[in-house]
């Protein structure tokens, strides 16, 4: 593998299904050791840019370096340097966890020896000490993301694509899912991830967000944060969202608005004094403000800013 | 690398194990189907039925019916007296032949003039019935040249040195022209067929469905070694339902292998090359379990039991289909399973039908497997 310090550099790739464009020509890096996280809503193209990268696809155009093979001439090179947990589970159900770990680990050409050794690792990694025999079907959902995810490192790949692996998953488990994507990254696997949770994002160290095949911003969370919002926001808690809304959509001063939970998330171009302004706007317009205070961003406030802009 | 087949199949082999339906196909399918398939066959004939209608009672007619019912040919099911009754045992069809002895038979006899039997055969199955006639004229000349001889003998005469001429039918292999004993071998030839083309392209497509088949082929694995792990655990499969089948044949139908027990093994593994081959190509046009199913039914199975001459001789078939057969490798397997099991025979006889399915079976393997991509797309 070439000495480069990304991981992972796609340029123009293109994924056409007849008529339908879905990737549509997307380039980017994702720097070695990082965790990369590839948002978007369902059908924004996430899955057909990872089945592409991991050489499951043919791109109908561009190409991608992955783990320094070209995804279009060696896709066989790439797939021996990655590990990859697709949307659907893709453990056998009808295997016990041990059968499962033994398969795919000799399937990837693990020596015996090794093999043992790695199993303890995966047991360990899915919580499942003392469960080796259990029907993979029968686990909870969350113990068999782990599962699938300590099954796609066993031999130990440079990079692993992640596609969707905490959906359907409760928030506990998920949460210990990061936990475990930043324990792998820590051991420097370049760890690419899709979501369609927005909120997720935080969590990684670079972020592209997807919609309709298309890249429409990219970045830190941080830069993200900084270069997209560069208005104060502000929430406003009440009684009357709905009135309080179109009170708020009249006034030339508000830029876009958007439901938060039971507040109204409200971006301004006004710097100084916006809190009492609004607040004696809404007033005056009896709408009840129970509470109203300027808050940092947060990358749901970019992403549905940038998805209700981009024209 | 051998390992990585054989992790395959070990992977199988646990999935078959938890699986009691796979269980069922391969143990019980062979059996049922025999049975099935073996007892239904309607132009079955193992025993001529016949009922005797004797309005003579005489001697002279005791003497025919005992010798009739000497054989092991005719089984004399039925006395009638009336000729309402007669029609009631026809119409059953359990009557295949009524012999009906007319009143002036003896006498008849008696004056030195041919007496005259009537035959009411049962028609609606033409087969048989002139397998029936057949057997009974033959008997009937022959009996009347034993009376002949006798009723010289009884004058003290010699018989007159003037041979007749009596064609003599010697049917080999199923004397009785029994369609169960044409039939039940290549059953044993449809429980492969059905092993190693239908099972196999499910095997592929339900991975496919349930999405391993993604995180398989997103391994380095190569495309000969899953194919190769996915393969042999069916030839196994198909292998122990064919041994249960050539089992319950000896057994249920007292059909034994003749001939040379390792040729029939060895050609069913050239023949086998074929189905897997188009099980291979037909799960890689399928996307679901269903429309494998339906493909490897309709598209393949179907056509290629009836134009390989499962259960007919295929000299009587239509000219288009005796030049298709030879296109299909079931048509020699048919062959080589009829000839081994009944006939007899081994690798002297059939290699040549042996060499045709080898090189039928490594040819359409060769294209499914070429044709197998570990790709999505
Ligand atoms: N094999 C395919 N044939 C046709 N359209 C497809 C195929 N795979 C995906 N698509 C379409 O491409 C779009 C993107 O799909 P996908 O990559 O699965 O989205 P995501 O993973 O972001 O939810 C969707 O509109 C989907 O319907
Ligand atoms: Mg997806």
């Amino acid at each position: 593998m070439p000495d480069n310090i990304n991981a992972i550099e796609v340029l123009n790739l293109t994924k056409r299904f007849g008529n339908f464009v879905s990737v549509d020509d997307i380039s980017f890096s994702v720097v070695r050791g990082s965790i990369f996280g590839f948002l978007g809503a369902n059908g924004a193209g996430k899955s057909t840019t990872i089945k592409m990268l991991t050489g499951l696809l043919n791109p109908t155009s561009g190409d991608a370096v992955v783990a320094g093979y070209s995804i279009k001439k060696n896709p066989e090179k790439v797939k021996s340097s990655i590990g990859y947990m697709s949307q659907k589970f893709s453990l056998y159900n009808d295997l016990t966890v041990k059968e499962n770990i033994t398969f795919f680990g000799r399937v990837y050409g693990l020596d015996e020896k090794s093999l043992q050794r790695r199993m303890l690792d995966a047991v360990k990694i899915a919580h499942l000490e003392g469960n080796e025999d259990r029907l993979t079907g029968s686990l909870p959902g969350g113990i068999k993301q782990r599962l699938a995810l300590a099954t796609a490192v066993l031999h130990n790949p440079g990079i692993v694509f992640l596609d969707e692996p905490t959906s359907g998953v409760d928030p506990i488990a998920r949460r210990g899912f990061w936990d475990l994507i930043h324990e792998l990254s820590d051991k420097g696997i370049t760890i690419f991830v899709t979501t369609h949770y927005l909120e997720e994002a935080e969590y990684c160290h670079n972020i592209i967000l997807l919609d309709a095949g298309k890249i429409i911003a990219q970045g830190s969370p941080k830069s993200l944060k900084a270069d997209y919002l560069k208005f104060p926001i502000l929430s406003i808690e009440t009684d009357n969202l709905i009135s309080a809304m179109q009170v708020l959509g009249a006034d030339l001063n508000v830029k876009d608005i958007s439901v938060f939970g039971n507040a109204v998330h409200l971006i301004t171009s006004m710097k100084e004094n916006n809190e009492s302004y609004f607040s004696e706007l809404l007033q005056s317009n009896s709408v009840l403000v129970r509470h109203i205070k300027s808050v940092e961003p947060t990358l749901e406030d970019v992403f549905i800013y940038l998805l209700e802009h981009k024209n | 690398m051998i390992r990585t087949i054989l992790a395959i199949i070990v992977k199988e082999f646990q999935q078959f194990k938890r699986d009691p339906k796979m269980f069922g196909i391969i143990l019980i399918a062979p059996v049922v189907q025999l049975i099935f398939l073996g007892y239904a066959a309607t132009l079955d004939l193992k025993f001529i039925r016949l009922a005797i209608f004797d309005q003579d009672n005489s001697r002279q007619s005791r003497e025919l019916v005992k010798e009739l019912e000497a054989g092991e040919i005719f089984i004399v099911e039925k006395y009638l007296s009336s000729y309402s009754e007669l029609e009631e045992n026809m119409q059953s069809g359990r009557i295949l032949v009524s012999v009906v002895i007319p009143d002036d038979y003896e006498k008849k006899l008696l004056r030195r003039e041919t007496a005259n039997l009537q035959l009411i055969v049962n028609g609606s199955d033409g087969n048989a019935a002139s397998i029936a006639t057949g057997y009974l004229s033959k008997f009937l000349s022959m009996y009347s040249q034993k009376y002949t001889i006798h009723l010289f003998e009884e004058s003290g005469m010699r018989p007159p040195p003037i041979g007749t001429i009596i064609a003599e039918p010697r049917v080999w292999f199923n004397p009785l022209l029994v369609t169960r004993v044409y039939m039940v071998p290549s059953i044993v030839g449809l429980l492969l067929s059905i092993i190693t083309l239908i099972l196999t392209a499910l095997a592929i497509v339900k991975e496919k469905e349930i999405g391993t088949y993604e995180q398989i082929i997103v391994t380095p694995i190569k495309p000969y070694q899953l194919i190769l792990g996915k393969l042999i655990p069916f030839i196994i499969l198909a292998y122990a339902a064919a041994l249960i089948g050539l089992a319950a044949m000896w057994i249920v139908f007292g059909i034994p292998v003749k001939g040379s027990f390792s040729f029939l093994l060895i050609s069913s593994f050239f023949y086998i090359l074929s189905t897997l081959g188009l099980g291979l190509f037909v799960s890689t046009i399928s996307k679901t379990q269903q429309q494998a199913m339906m493909i490897a039914i309709f598209a393949v199975l179907l056509p290629m039991v009836y134009l390989s001459g499962f259960a007919f001789p295929l000299d009587n078939a239509p000219l288009f289909v005796q030049i298709v057969s030879y296109f299909i490798p079931l048509t020699y397997f048919f062959v080589v399973i009829r000839g081994v099991i009944l006939q007899g025979n081994g690798f002297i006889e059939l290699w040549d039908e042996a060499l045709i399915m080898l090189l039928m079976g490594v040819l359409i393997l060769l294209a499914s497997a070429i044709r197998f991509r570990k790709k999505l797309d």
